[in-house]
């Protein structure tokens, strides 16, 4: 005869499951915090890598410059556009180009330079560096005394925190600049008018706001593509796997991150 | 003198070096023999300081490195070269910079000494003038020498080959075994350990055999006493037999 499962049998594994998880992912954030903080210590270790930090910062920036600006220009034309349809209608108009500034500065310009370098550059660091970690070339570097957070980490999360600021002034401007030609051409606004309300409603501390986010953002994604190259395993799929996770795992650290900064500006 | 006393090394539930005691000799080429799984990489890692033992010492050249921090493994790790499987080149560089890599991380050297040190190894192991060259213009044998010359080009004192012939046609894999011993007669302090599957080139090449077996070791000697031996587990490896009394898991 079967015996009827009590509610605690349904339930214990149930819990143990839950707790199995929780503590697999405090471990996470453990070692996470643990790789910051060697990552920090070899930072301001010897040797000072100028020539791989520049190499890196040719390909996370300049090489970025293209699809930062274009993307820019257009978001910054479909926001206008949308903006200014809805100011129409109750004849705000004139405050297109002052909405847009401020939107794009404090919030726009940080999150989509972000994903766009998570997409393009954080992308290529982890599947560059779990290539190399499955070819055994980590190993190798690791045999040669050369520790890989020094020589492969740094440079790209300096690099990354240094030109994400610079990439979203880019995409500042270009937004503007659409937001402008929007205004101009097609709901007529004059230019004075223009830029007369944007001076008096986006500060200097906008501007400092969204490029506060954007600092933070160049850390979370050189050091979240790097961490996720170098637990990559088995093959090429696990390169596969490892990038896609560091992706989705980018961006919803950003759409975290974001959330809090912005908290912490309007509250303090 | 390279010694490995009394370690065991456990892996979730698997034991895969299971209170080995073993000697490397100084300025010899030790080959270390053993079917897949045995522990032979593991093995290599433990003298690198890349694996701590889960019990007993590691003494290289008289100093227990089982304790030691990274830092100073780091600096230790200095003195080894190693050549891996796959040679594990550096994509992103030249084979030129792949050879100086270890001469620009760990030595004051000039560019152009550097160069010269380059040209020269890569001359030692029969590639000269593929500087320029990346890695993946080059052979799987080609690949294997730039490996070597990296080794070699710091003058490390002891050298790990990590199945330096596999999956290498038989003259390459001669060109290579020939290489390992010219290297090692070239320099009379040089101690090389190579791990390997191939018999032939392992009694060709070794001063001392060491052959691994559920963890421990087999049996330790000359090239000679490898072919007089009687251990049947032995006999079975080199026959290339599935029935005996080696166990396959």
């Amino acid at each position: 005869m079967r015996k009827r499962r009590s509610l605690s049998d349904w339930l214990a594994p149930t819990i143990t499951a839950i707790g199995h998880r929780m503590i697999g992912v405090i471990e996470s954030c453990g070692q996470f915090l643990l790789y910051i903080k060697q990552v920090l210590r070899q930072t301001f270790a010897r040797p000072f890598r100028r020539k791989l930090i520049l190499q890196q910062m040719l390909f996370i920036g300049y090489e970025s410059t293209f699809i930062i600006l274009l993307c820019g220009f257009f978001i910054g034309a479909a926001v206008s556009l949308q903006v200014g349809t809805i100011f129409v209608i109750f004849g705000g108009q004139s405050m297109l180009g002052a909405v847009n500034a401020k939107a794009l500065a404090r919030e726009l310009s940080p999150l989509m330079a972000g994903f766009l370098i998570a997409g393009r550059g954080g992308a290529a660091i982890t599947a560059e560096i779990s290539t190399m970690k499955v070819s055994e070339q980590i190993d190798a570097m690791e045999a040669m005394a050369v520790d890989p957070l020094s020589y492969l980490v740094v440079p790209r999360v300096i690099a990354s925190i240094l030109m994400l600021p610079l990439l979203v002034a880019l995409f500042n401007l270009t937004g503007q600049l659409a937001s402008y030609f929007i205004a101009r051409f097609i709901f007529g606004i004059d230019e004075a008018l223009f830029f007369d309300k944007m001076a008096k409603v986006v500060m200097w501390t906008d501007i400092g706001a969204g490029l506060q986010k954007a600092l933070v953002f160049g850390a979370i994604i050189g050091l979240v593509a790097c961490r996720y190259g170098l637990k990559a395993s088995g093959g090429a799929k696990g390169v596969g796997k490892a990038t896609t996770d560091a992706v989705v795992s980018i961006l919803l650290a950003l759409l975290g991150v974001d959330f809090l900064i912005t908290y912490l500006q309007i509250v303090w | 003198m390279i010694e490995f006393k009394n370690v065991t090394k456990i892996f979730g539930s698997f034991r895969v070096l299971d209170e080995l005691d073993l000697v490397i000799p100084r300025g010899k080429i030790t080959v270390i023999l053993g079917k897949s799984g045995e522990g032979k990489s593991v093995t290599i890692k433990h003298i690198m300081g890349l694996l701590k033992p889960t019990s007993g010492r590691v003494v290289v050249d008289g100093q227990d490195i089982t304790e030691w921090d990274e830092p100073e493994l780091r600096e230790y790790r200095k003195k080894f070269g190693m050549l891996f499987q796959m040679a594990a080149l550096f994509d992103s560089l030249t084979v030129g910079e792949n050879v100086m890599f270890p001469l620009m991380e760990h030595t004051q050297m000039k560019q152009a000494e550097m160069q010269a040190r380059a040209e020269e190894v890569l001359r030692d192991v029969g590639l000269p003038d593929i500087q320029h060259r990346y890695p993946q213009e080059l052979s799987t044998g080609e690949k294997k020498r730039v490996g070597l010359a990296r080794a070699l080009s710091h003058k490390p004192q002891i050298i790990l080959y990590d199945e330096p012939t596999t999956g290498m046609d038989p003259l390459v894999s001669e060109m290579i075994d020939k290489l390992i011993s010219d290297v090692s007669q070239k320099s009379a302090d040089l101690t090389s350990v190579v791990i390997s599957h191939d018999l032939k080139a392992a009694l060709d090449i070794a001063d001392h055999v060491v052959m691994l077996y559920k963890g421990r070791v087999q049996l330790a000697g000359s090239p000679d006493e490898f072919r007089k031996t009687k251990d049947p587990v032995i006999r079975q490896f080199f026959a290339g037999k599935v029935e005996g009394p080696m166990e396959f898991f």
